[in-house]
């Protein structure tokens, strides 16, 4: 039975999640926007609390490590699921109403820790357990291109060796373990690139520097160097077999579970600046109307209605690529549009709010200039518009990466 | 200055020379007035030169001298599909017995809520949309072409669409039609496969199931008796619920129609347009203002003081869009459909607009399948054409908006099933499949190059279609 409602079974955990935001992210949103490189000490508390929350099970699994797939046998395949997936991409959304720079520096919920729950077995994964894992895959030569990577894995009796230069590591300085992609034999292209659990106290691994950026500065954006970097053969994640038959799709496999998690933060972004937008224009005197046609209300409310529309279309494709997966059905091209819509309107709904706010939300005493410097970075990290336009395509019309270039 | 119209009851052959040349030579002036006549504003003026210019053109212009006199009243109705400026009286209406009593009719029930996010149709929706798919690719997409041309939908196509019962889509079971619960998600899916085949024939289609899902939602007792049993039998009445105005910056809560009381009764005035098969429709809805609040009137045809004229427009011509006027038309206190304080009419302008809703949705997959195929056939500079970004990134950017268009109306449809507010829900959606609806069908067109621009392809007739998205209000309804 149709239904794209919030479901009823998460309800509190999104209430509580916007509670968290509300208390403890807003509150110092402002301060580490301006200390960039300063650690949030206030996060260890609110993850304690996460954690221990989650302990208890009142989560349903929500969180960075929610969208591992589910392959226990299904009871009844015909019931329809509402589980980790859906839960992590709406209290993620959440979370970023409140902070995104914040909610990416959260302790134990790196995108490298997402990546874990997607590839790795089971062993790793009760091994891996407790880390904060960051993800690195971007180098300096190569960004969108991800099949093209230079960073080496080289098999050396029980243990790999890692060489290469990672960038843009997102929580690359705090994380105590890194996810690292590396190529086991160039020649064999996109089928050898595999992923690796680094521990940050390896000696070849060194974090060169932190970057200076546009937005999210609360969160580390590390440079790191392996050099003769050497992990036991068993911290490669899945499978240590070159299938060419399969080709990315074991590393791939994290992009469709984490592309809708980003597509929840732009989701989370973009309604901070609308509550608050709403909220500044009715304060104004403009309210909007949803029964007056757009065309006989103002400006500011018309332009309100067209902005409100695209973030719910972003929203409901969200939504749609995470209950694809909670019901195991494949969703790389659903994750793709959701993290191609969202990712867009991120950027038009919180530069728009800018707009409509003039000076007011320009200035660095409301959030509004913050939300539109955070909501660039969604559009670009874990596959730019552009992957993500490239990859839908070449779905849509049924073409090959050499076909579609 | 109010020129005279040519009215199809003044027809009169014995004052036809005179009256003629006079209507004539008023409408001739009339028409050189400033303000919106042949694409001209307000703020041009006509040289003596121009004037004469201008008379010489109008001179030029035969059919028109052809018009006056010569056509005789048979080919009337085929005229006055295809050419505007032309009233005739409404149909025939056929006689309604009268029955039940006044009180509230039967009303379906809400759907329940389960609480769960699901995109999955229910058995009942599924099985519905596969027959209409059905139709909608083995008989509207066929018609389509020649339906658009002729400004009129083919008996056939309607025939096949009251075979498998859409009139009856909103109609409760215990009133005979096919709906246990609420029909608004039905409706929904019904009108997206529908407009997959066709938009224009979807929506002559669907026009008689709107006045009768209006029936079945506000209806009296007495006015479910009286008129619902013809619309689920097996000769269903041509009907047409109107609410647009043709008027700039139209506002379906501010209508220039108006209901004024009469005893026990009502006198409506007014003009109404996007009035679908008006030259055949045998009953309205009619919106209009009563005591300051819109409402909602049943009108049959051949009420006196009721006359209708062609309005083909831009798409959407296989529907043959009409305006009614109305003059001094008088219906009876049973005549008021739903309530007086606006709540019912609130709710079918926001029902109606779910449906056009659909209506995009439908067509703008009509679209992203034709070019899908097109851009992989066709080749330049040695390969197919989708094998360029610039071409490929457009088809996935109508795939991704296609698909937030579609959610947005589900969104809205399934909560008005479950009787939940969705006036938000029904808002965005429409902004949505309005603006990006016809982004979609502007670079549907543009795929096709040249080509998309002729009628040979269909994509310009889906241009055409989807810019009426945004401007309708009523004519459909789920």
């Amino acid at each position: 039975m149709i239904n794209l409602e919030t479901p009823k079974k998460q309800a509190q955990l999104i209430d509580q999640a916007h509670q968290l935001a509300m208390n403890m992210l807003r509150p110092i949103s402002r301060k580490y926007d301006r200390a960039e490189h300063e650690y949030p000490k206030e996060l260890d508390m609110l993850a304690a609390l996460i954690d221990g929350v989650s302990e208890t099970g009142a989560t349903g699994g929500a969180g960075a490590g929610g969208v591992r797939r589910d392959e226990t046998p299904d009871k009844d395949p015909s019931k329809v699921r509402n589980g980790a997936n859906l839960a992590s991409v709406l209290s993620v959304a959440e979370m970023c109403w409140g902070d995104t720079a914040l909610l990416l520096s959260m302790p134990r919920q790196g995108l490298g820790n997402s990546a874990i729950a997607s590839v790795a077995n089971e062993e790793q994964l009760e091994r891996y357990k407790g880390t904060w894992a960051a993800m690195a895959i971007t180098e300096p030569g190569i960004g969108s291109d991800s099949a093209n990577l230079a960073t080496t894995a080289v098999k050396d009796g029980d243990e790999y060796v890692i060489n290469g230069e990672k960038i843009y590591v997102t929580s690359g300085d705090r994380a105590d373990s890194v996810v690292v992609w590396a190529t086991l034999d160039k020649e064999l292209g996109r089928a050898a690139i595999k992923s690796f659990l680094v521990r940050k106290n390896n000696p070849g691994l060194k974090v060169e520097r932190l970057e200076h950026k546009l937005g999210i500065r609360a969160s580390d954006t590390a440079a790191i160097t392996f050099t003769d970097c050497r992990v036991p053969a068993e911290d490669l994640l899945g499978s240590p077999e070159i299938d060419t038959k399969s080709g990315f799709a074991g590393a791939m496999a994290t992009f469709d579970n984490t592309r809708p998690l980003v597509a929840a933060m732009a989701i989370g972004c973009a309604r901070a600046s609308l509550d608050l937008t709403r909220d500044l224009l009715e304060q104004a005197g403009v309210t909007i109307d949803y029964d007056r046609p757009a065309e006989r209300q103002v400006a500011a409310a018309a332009k309100f209605l067209q902005l409100e529309a695209d973030w719910e279309g972003a929203q409901l494709l969200m939504m749609q690529a995470a209950w694809m997966a909670d019901n195991r059905k494949p969703n790389s091209l659903e994750a793709s549009m959701a993290k191609a819509k969202a990712g867009r309107v991120g950027s038009d709904v919180t530069l728009s709010c800018v707009q409509l706010c003039g000076t007011l939300g320009y200035s660095e005493g409301e959030l509004l200039e913050k939300w539109a410097r955070d909501s660039k970075i969604l559009d670009i990290f874990e596959g730019t518009q552009q992957i993500q336009q490239l990859i839908v395509a070449r779905r849509i019309l049924g073409l090959t990466s050499s076909e579609l270039k | 200055m109010v020129a005279p119209r040519v009215t199809g009851t003044t027809y009169a052959p014995l004052v036809k020379g005179v009256t003629q040349s006079y209507i004539w030579l008023m409408s001739f002036l009339s028409s050189l007035r400033p303000g919106g006549r042949h694409g001209l504003s307000s703020r041009e003026t006509r040289d003596p030169i121009g004037y004469a210019i201008a008379a010489v053109n109008r001179l030029a212009q035969s059919d028109l001298i052809d018009r006056v006199g010569l056509r005789k009243q048979t080919e009337q109705a085929v005229y006055s599909t295809t050419r505007n400026g032309f009233r005739v009286a409404t149909a025939a209406g056929r006689t309604y017995a009268r029955a039940g009593r006044r009180t509230a009719g039967e009303r379906p029930a809400n759907a329940p809520s389960r609480g769960v996010f699901d995109l999955t149709p229910t058995e009942d929706e599924s099985m519905l949309v596969d027959v209409v798919q059905e139709l909608a690719a083995e008989l509207f997409r066929p018609a389509a072409a020649a339906a658009d041309e002729a400004c009129a939908a083919p008996a056939e196509v309607l025939a096949a669409a009251q075979e498998v019962g859409l009139p009856g889509l909103g109609v409760p079971e215990s009133l005979g039609g096919i709906m246990e619960e609420r029909s608004a998600m039905a409706g929904t899916l019904v009108a997206e496969a529908l407009a997959k085949g066709d938009m224009g024939l979807a929506v002559a289609a669907l026009s008689p199931g709107a006045v009768a899902t209006a029936l079945g939602l506000w209806g009296t007792d007495e006015q479910q008796q009286t008129y619902l049993p013809a619309f689920t039998g097996t000769d269903v009445p041509t009907a047409a619920l109107t609410i647009a105005e043709p008027t700039v910056l139209f506002d379906p809560f501010e209508l220039s129609t108006t209901a004024l009381r009469d005893g026990d009764g009502f006198v409506l005035d007014g003009v109404k347009s996007a009035v679908v098969r008006g030259a055949e429709a045998e009953l309205f809805v009619v919106a209009a203002m009563l005591d300051g609040t819109p409402a909602l009137f049943l009108v049959e045809s051949g009420t006196e003081g009721l006359e209708v004229e062609a309005d083909p427009s831009m798409g959407l011509r296989a529907a043959a869009l009409s305006r009614l006027h109305l003059t001094g038309v008088r219906v009876g206190a049973e005549a008021l459909l739903g309530d007086t304080d606006g709540v019912a009419y609130t709710e079918c302008v926001r029902l109606s607009r779910l449906a056009w809703c659909a209506l995009a949705v439908g067509t703008g997959q009509a679209v992203l399948d034709y070019v899908k195929d097109y851009v992989n056939e066709r080749q330049a500079f040695g390969e197919p054409i989708s094998h360029r970004q610039s071409v490929a990134f457009m088809v996935a950017d109508i795939a991704i908006e296609l698909q937030a268009m579609r959610l947005l109306t589900w969104k809205a449809a399934s909560r008005a099933t479950r009787g939940q507010d969705f006036a938000r829900e029904v808002a965005l959606a429409r902004q949505l499949c309005s603006e990006k609806g016809m982004r979609i069908g502007l670079d549907g067109v543009q795929l096709l190059g040249g080509h998309g621009f002729v009628k040979e392809h269909p994509v310009e007739r889906w241009y055409r279609d989807l810019r009426a998205v945004g401007i309708m209000e009523g004519a459909v309804l789920v």
